[in-house]
Protein backbone atom coordinates (compact mmCIF):
# COMPACT_ATOMS: atom_id res chain seq x y z
CA UNK A 1 0.00 0.00 0.00
CA UNK A 2 2.95 2.33 0.26
CA UNK A 3 3.85 3.77 3.68
CA UNK A 4 3.85 0.44 5.48
CA UNK A 5 6.88 -0.65 3.48
CA UNK A 6 8.76 2.05 5.35
CA UNK A 7 7.72 0.67 8.71
CA UNK A 8 8.37 -3.03 8.05
CA UNK A 9 7.04 -5.56 10.53
CA UNK A 10 6.36 -3.04 13.26
CA UNK A 11 3.49 -2.25 15.57
CA UNK A 12 2.06 0.20 13.07
CA UNK A 13 1.98 -2.38 10.30
CA UNK A 14 0.29 -5.06 12.37
CA UNK A 15 -2.40 -2.62 13.47
CA UNK A 16 -2.87 -1.60 9.89
CA UNK A 17 -3.05 -5.26 8.86
CA UNK A 18 -5.78 -5.85 11.34
CA UNK A 19 -7.88 -2.98 10.10
CA UNK A 20 -7.33 -3.74 6.43
CA UNK A 21 -7.94 -7.47 6.81
CA UNK A 22 -11.07 -6.85 8.81
CA UNK A 23 -12.40 -4.68 6.04
CA UNK A 24 -11.35 -7.08 3.32
CA UNK A 25 -12.71 -10.26 4.80
CA UNK A 26 -16.19 -8.90 5.46
CA UNK A 27 -16.67 -7.29 2.07
CA UNK A 28 -15.77 -9.83 -0.56
CA UNK A 29 -16.92 -8.89 -4.00
CA UNK A 30 -17.03 -12.13 -5.89
CA UNK A 31 -16.89 -12.97 -9.53
CA UNK A 32 -18.88 -16.14 -10.21
CA UNK A 33 -17.22 -18.15 -12.97
CA UNK A 34 -20.04 -20.66 -13.22
CA UNK A 35 -19.79 -23.39 -15.80
CA UNK A 36 -21.83 -26.37 -14.67
CA UNK A 37 -24.25 -28.00 -12.26
CA UNK A 38 -22.48 -26.69 -9.13
CA UNK A 39 -24.02 -23.35 -10.09
CA UNK A 40 -27.29 -24.54 -8.56
CA UNK A 41 -25.77 -24.87 -5.12
CA UNK A 42 -23.98 -21.59 -5.64
CA UNK A 43 -27.31 -19.89 -6.26
CA UNK A 44 -28.83 -21.61 -3.28
CA UNK A 45 -26.02 -20.35 -1.07
CA UNK A 46 -26.72 -16.84 -2.25
CA UNK A 47 -30.48 -17.11 -1.79
CA UNK A 48 -32.37 -16.29 1.35
CA UNK A 49 -32.28 -19.71 3.08
CA UNK A 50 -28.52 -19.74 3.47
CA UNK A 51 -27.99 -16.06 2.88
CA UNK A 52 -24.32 -15.52 2.25
CA UNK A 53 -24.95 -11.83 2.99
CA UNK A 54 -24.57 -12.72 6.66
CA UNK A 55 -20.87 -13.06 5.92
CA UNK A 56 -20.59 -9.93 3.85
CA UNK A 57 -19.96 -11.72 0.58
CA UNK A 58 -23.29 -11.35 -1.14
CA UNK A 59 -22.33 -8.97 -3.87
CA UNK A 60 -21.40 -10.56 -7.21
CA UNK A 61 -19.59 -8.35 -9.68
CA UNK A 62 -19.78 -9.47 -13.25
CA UNK A 63 -16.60 -7.67 -14.13
CA UNK A 64 -13.39 -9.29 -12.90
CA UNK A 65 -11.87 -5.83 -12.55
CA UNK A 66 -14.25 -5.04 -9.72
CA UNK A 67 -14.04 -8.38 -7.94
CA UNK A 68 -11.66 -9.73 -5.36
CA UNK A 69 -12.76 -13.35 -5.00
CA UNK A 70 -12.99 -15.57 -8.03
CA UNK A 71 -15.44 -18.42 -7.50
CA UNK A 72 -14.74 -21.14 -10.04
CA UNK A 73 -17.93 -23.14 -9.94
CA UNK A 74 -18.09 -26.26 -12.09
CA UNK A 75 -16.15 -28.16 -14.72
CA UNK A 76 -13.43 -26.31 -16.58
CA UNK A 77 -12.27 -27.86 -19.82
CA UNK A 78 -9.17 -27.25 -21.89
CA UNK A 79 -11.16 -25.17 -24.34
CA UNK A 80 -12.17 -22.81 -21.55
CA UNK A 81 -8.84 -22.71 -19.71
CA UNK A 82 -7.44 -19.62 -21.50
CA UNK A 83 -10.65 -17.74 -20.64
CA UNK A 84 -10.33 -18.59 -16.97
CA UNK A 85 -6.70 -17.48 -16.99
CA UNK A 86 -7.65 -14.24 -18.62
CA UNK A 87 -10.43 -13.53 -16.15
CA UNK A 88 -8.00 -14.18 -13.31
CA UNK A 89 -5.35 -11.94 -14.83
CA UNK A 90 -7.86 -9.12 -15.14
CA UNK A 91 -8.59 -9.09 -11.42
CA UNK A 92 -6.69 -6.55 -9.32
CA UNK A 93 -4.68 -7.46 -6.25
CA UNK A 94 -5.58 -8.40 -3.62
CA UNK A 95 -7.43 -11.37 -5.08
CA UNK A 96 -8.36 -14.83 -3.94
CA UNK A 97 -9.62 -17.89 -5.73
CA UNK A 98 -12.14 -20.41 -4.47
CA UNK A 99 -12.40 -23.74 -6.21
CA UNK A 100 -16.01 -24.80 -5.80
CA UNK A 101 -16.80 -28.52 -6.14
CA UNK A 102 -14.68 -31.49 -7.13
CA UNK A 103 -14.71 -30.69 -10.83
CA UNK A 104 -12.96 -27.38 -10.35
CA UNK A 105 -10.71 -28.90 -7.71
CA UNK A 106 -9.49 -32.02 -9.49
CA UNK A 107 -11.53 -32.59 -12.61
CA UNK A 108 -13.86 -34.77 -10.54
CA UNK A 109 -14.88 -37.90 -12.34
CA UNK A 110 -14.16 -36.28 -15.69
CA UNK A 111 -10.75 -37.83 -16.11
CA UNK A 112 -10.81 -37.43 -19.85
CA UNK A 113 -9.40 -35.73 -22.92
CA UNK A 114 -11.35 -32.50 -22.46
CA UNK A 115 -11.30 -31.63 -18.77
CA UNK A 116 -8.64 -29.70 -16.88
CA UNK A 117 -7.63 -31.86 -13.92
CA UNK A 118 -8.11 -29.12 -11.37
CA UNK A 119 -8.05 -25.37 -11.97
CA UNK A 120 -4.82 -25.10 -9.97
CA UNK A 121 -3.19 -26.24 -13.20
CA UNK A 122 -4.19 -22.85 -14.59
CA UNK A 123 -4.35 -20.38 -11.69
CA UNK A 124 -3.39 -20.43 -7.99
CA UNK A 125 -6.19 -21.46 -5.63
CA UNK A 126 -6.72 -20.39 -2.01
CA UNK A 127 -9.63 -22.53 -0.85
CA UNK A 128 -10.96 -25.82 -2.16
CA UNK A 129 -14.55 -26.77 -1.37
CA UNK A 130 -15.14 -30.50 -1.85
CA UNK A 131 -18.43 -32.06 -2.87
CA UNK A 132 -20.34 -32.90 -5.99
CA UNK A 133 -21.90 -30.44 -5.58
CA UNK A 134 -20.94 -29.06 -2.16
CA UNK A 135 -23.86 -28.34 0.11
CA UNK A 136 -24.37 -24.67 0.96
CA UNK A 137 -23.10 -25.36 4.47
CA UNK A 138 -19.83 -26.52 2.95
CA UNK A 139 -19.67 -23.38 0.84
CA UNK A 140 -20.19 -21.17 3.87
CA UNK A 141 -17.54 -23.19 5.68
CA UNK A 142 -15.19 -22.56 2.77
CA UNK A 143 -15.97 -18.87 2.94
CA UNK A 144 -15.18 -18.77 6.66
CA UNK A 145 -11.90 -20.54 5.95
CA UNK A 146 -11.10 -17.92 3.36
CA UNK A 147 -11.89 -15.19 5.88
CA UNK A 148 -9.51 -16.84 8.34
CA UNK A 149 -6.86 -17.00 5.70
CA UNK A 150 -7.32 -13.35 4.81
CA UNK A 151 -7.09 -12.33 8.44
CA UNK A 152 -3.62 -13.89 8.70
CA UNK A 153 -2.24 -11.98 5.76
CA UNK A 154 -0.15 -8.88 6.00
CA UNK A 155 -0.17 -5.89 3.74
CA UNK A 156 3.55 -6.51 3.40
CA UNK A 157 3.53 -10.04 2.08
CA UNK A 158 0.94 -9.96 -0.60
CA UNK A 159 2.88 -10.11 -3.83
CA UNK A 160 2.12 -11.04 -7.36
CA UNK A 161 1.93 -14.79 -7.31
CA UNK B 1 -47.56 -53.38 -38.71
CA UNK B 2 -44.63 -55.17 -37.29
CA UNK B 3 -41.59 -55.07 -39.53
CA UNK B 4 -43.43 -53.06 -42.16
CA UNK B 5 -40.51 -50.69 -42.58
CA UNK B 6 -37.99 -53.49 -42.68
CA UNK B 7 -39.93 -55.32 -45.37
CA UNK B 8 -40.37 -52.15 -47.40
CA UNK B 9 -36.67 -51.38 -47.31
CA UNK B 10 -35.72 -54.95 -48.11
CA UNK B 11 -37.97 -54.98 -51.16
CA UNK B 12 -36.76 -51.61 -52.33
CA UNK B 13 -33.02 -52.21 -51.77
CA UNK B 14 -32.54 -55.99 -51.89
CA UNK B 15 -28.81 -55.77 -52.60
CA UNK B 16 -28.00 -53.10 -50.03
CA UNK B 17 -29.70 -54.35 -46.87
CA UNK B 18 -27.12 -56.32 -44.90
CA UNK B 19 -29.01 -57.12 -41.76
CA UNK B 20 -32.23 -56.26 -39.98
CA UNK B 21 -33.37 -56.34 -36.42
CA UNK B 22 -36.77 -55.88 -34.86
CA UNK B 23 -37.52 -55.83 -31.19
CA UNK B 24 -40.96 -54.77 -29.96
CA UNK B 25 -41.46 -52.40 -32.84
CA UNK B 26 -37.97 -50.96 -32.56
CA UNK B 27 -36.75 -51.52 -36.08
CA UNK B 28 -33.15 -51.43 -37.22
CA UNK B 29 -31.76 -51.78 -40.71
CA UNK B 30 -28.10 -52.16 -41.56
CA UNK B 31 -27.34 -51.04 -45.09
CA UNK B 32 -24.27 -50.63 -47.25
CA UNK B 33 -22.86 -47.16 -47.11
CA UNK B 34 -22.99 -46.75 -50.89
CA UNK B 35 -26.77 -47.02 -50.66
CA UNK B 36 -27.15 -44.39 -47.97
CA UNK B 37 -28.13 -41.40 -50.15
CA UNK B 38 -30.69 -43.44 -52.07
CA UNK B 39 -32.11 -44.90 -48.88
CA UNK B 40 -32.24 -41.46 -47.28
CA UNK B 41 -34.13 -40.03 -50.23
CA UNK B 42 -36.53 -42.95 -50.13
CA UNK B 43 -37.11 -42.60 -46.38
CA UNK B 44 -37.72 -38.92 -46.64
CA UNK B 45 -39.78 -38.62 -49.81
CA UNK B 46 -41.74 -41.84 -49.82
CA UNK B 47 -41.95 -43.06 -46.26
CA UNK B 48 -42.49 -39.63 -44.72
CA UNK B 49 -39.51 -39.57 -42.36
CA UNK B 50 -39.36 -35.84 -41.90
CA UNK B 51 -37.20 -35.75 -38.79
CA UNK B 52 -33.61 -36.87 -38.30
CA UNK B 53 -33.57 -37.31 -34.53
CA UNK B 54 -29.98 -38.32 -34.09
CA UNK B 55 -26.91 -39.14 -36.06
CA UNK B 56 -23.82 -40.55 -34.46
CA UNK B 57 -21.02 -43.05 -34.87
CA UNK B 58 -19.85 -46.08 -32.92
CA UNK B 59 -16.30 -47.41 -32.98
CA UNK B 60 -16.00 -51.21 -32.85
CA UNK B 61 -12.22 -51.48 -32.91
CA UNK B 62 -10.65 -54.01 -33.72
CA UNK B 63 -13.51 -55.13 -35.92
CA UNK B 64 -13.31 -54.20 -39.58
CA UNK B 65 -15.35 -52.39 -40.85
CA UNK B 66 -14.51 -50.51 -37.74
CA UNK B 67 -17.10 -47.75 -37.55
CA UNK B 68 -20.83 -47.77 -37.75
CA UNK B 69 -22.89 -44.71 -38.60
CA UNK B 70 -26.13 -44.77 -36.60
CA UNK B 71 -29.10 -42.62 -37.59
CA UNK B 72 -32.45 -42.39 -35.88
CA UNK B 73 -35.37 -41.22 -37.94
CA UNK B 74 -38.86 -40.24 -36.96
CA UNK B 75 -41.92 -39.60 -39.04
CA UNK B 76 -44.26 -37.09 -37.47
CA UNK B 77 -46.88 -37.90 -40.09
CA UNK B 78 -47.11 -41.60 -39.32
CA UNK B 79 -45.46 -41.84 -35.92
CA UNK B 80 -42.87 -44.32 -37.22
CA UNK B 81 -39.36 -44.65 -35.94
CA UNK B 82 -36.46 -46.31 -37.66
CA UNK B 83 -32.81 -46.84 -36.91
CA UNK B 84 -30.51 -47.01 -39.88
CA UNK B 85 -26.92 -48.14 -39.58
CA UNK B 86 -24.07 -48.16 -42.09
CA UNK B 87 -20.72 -49.88 -41.62
CA UNK B 88 -17.77 -47.59 -42.43
CA UNK B 89 -14.27 -48.97 -42.89
CA UNK B 90 -11.47 -47.53 -40.76
CA UNK B 91 -9.17 -47.39 -43.78
CA UNK B 92 -11.72 -45.43 -45.76
CA UNK B 93 -13.61 -43.36 -43.19
CA UNK B 94 -15.87 -41.55 -45.61
CA UNK B 95 -19.60 -41.55 -46.07
CA UNK B 96 -22.17 -39.41 -47.87
CA UNK B 97 -23.54 -36.49 -45.90
CA UNK B 98 -27.24 -36.38 -45.05
CA UNK B 99 -27.35 -32.57 -45.09
CA UNK B 100 -29.06 -32.43 -48.51
CA UNK B 101 -32.00 -34.31 -47.01
CA UNK B 102 -32.18 -33.07 -43.44
CA UNK B 103 -30.55 -29.73 -42.65
CA UNK B 104 -30.30 -30.85 -39.03
CA UNK B 105 -27.64 -33.36 -40.01
CA UNK B 106 -25.16 -30.49 -40.24
CA UNK B 107 -24.10 -30.24 -36.60
CA UNK B 108 -24.53 -33.96 -35.94
CA UNK B 109 -22.08 -34.69 -38.69
CA UNK B 110 -19.66 -32.05 -37.47
CA UNK B 111 -19.75 -33.71 -34.08
CA UNK B 112 -19.23 -37.16 -35.57
CA UNK B 113 -16.33 -35.77 -37.57
CA UNK B 114 -14.85 -34.10 -34.52
CA UNK B 115 -15.13 -37.12 -32.25
CA UNK B 116 -14.56 -40.00 -34.68
CA UNK B 117 -12.91 -38.50 -37.75
CA UNK B 118 -15.52 -39.64 -40.23
CA UNK B 119 -15.52 -37.49 -43.36
CA UNK B 120 -18.98 -36.64 -44.55
CA UNK B 121 -18.79 -36.05 -48.25
CA UNK B 122 -20.94 -33.19 -49.46
CA UNK B 123 -21.13 -31.54 -46.06
CA UNK B 124 -21.15 -27.75 -46.52
CA UNK B 125 -18.86 -26.91 -43.58
CA UNK B 126 -17.10 -29.88 -42.05
CA UNK B 127 -15.21 -28.33 -39.12
CA UNK B 128 -14.74 -29.39 -35.53
CA UNK B 129 -17.67 -28.39 -33.37
CA UNK B 130 -16.72 -29.32 -29.80
CA UNK B 131 -12.95 -29.44 -29.62
CA UNK B 132 -10.81 -26.38 -30.24
CA UNK B 133 -8.69 -25.47 -33.22
CA UNK B 134 -5.34 -27.17 -33.02
CA UNK B 135 -6.70 -30.27 -31.33
CA UNK B 136 -5.14 -33.32 -32.89
CA UNK B 137 -6.89 -36.62 -33.40
CA UNK B 138 -10.40 -37.69 -32.63
CA UNK B 139 -10.98 -38.32 -28.93
CA UNK B 140 -13.82 -40.84 -29.04
CA UNK B 141 -11.89 -43.23 -31.24
CA UNK B 142 -11.07 -46.30 -29.22
CA UNK B 143 -7.37 -45.95 -30.00
CA UNK B 144 -7.14 -42.35 -28.76
CA UNK B 145 -4.85 -42.57 -25.71
CA UNK B 146 -6.94 -42.42 -22.55
CA UNK B 147 -4.63 -40.06 -20.69
CA UNK B 148 -3.66 -37.85 -23.58
CA UNK B 149 -4.21 -34.14 -22.90
CA UNK B 150 -3.83 -31.28 -25.32
CA UNK B 151 -3.80 -28.08 -23.28
CA UNK B 152 -4.22 -24.75 -25.05
CA UNK B 153 -2.18 -22.86 -22.49
CA UNK B 154 0.76 -24.20 -20.49
CA UNK B 155 -0.19 -25.77 -17.18
CA UNK B 156 1.40 -24.64 -13.91
CA UNK B 157 4.02 -26.92 -12.23
S1 LIG C 1 -18.60 -31.20 -8.93
FE1 LIG C 1 -20.47 -32.33 -9.45
S2 LIG C 1 -22.10 -30.82 -9.30
FE2 LIG C 1 -20.16 -29.69 -9.43
S3 LIG C 1 -19.86 -29.25 -11.60
FE3 LIG C 1 -18.83 -31.16 -11.15
S4 LIG C 1 -20.31 -32.74 -11.67
FE4 LIG C 1 -21.44 -30.82 -11.43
Amino acid sequence: MGLETLFGHSYLTTRLDEAVNWARKYSFFNYPFVTACCGMEFMSTFASTYDIARFGAEYPRFSPRQADVLFVVGTVNEKLAPVLKRVYDQMCEPKWVVSFGVCATSGGFYDNYATVQGIDKIIPVDIYIPGCPPRPEAVLDGLLKLQQKVSTESVLDRKYR
Amino acid sequence: MSSYLIETLKTRFPAAVLETHDFRGDETVLIKKEALPAAAAFLKDELGFDFLMDLTVADYLPREPRFELVCHFYSSKHNYRLRLKCPVAGTDARIASLTPFWAGANWFEREAYDMFGINFEGHPDLRRILMYDGFEGHPLRKDYPLKKRQPRIPHRD
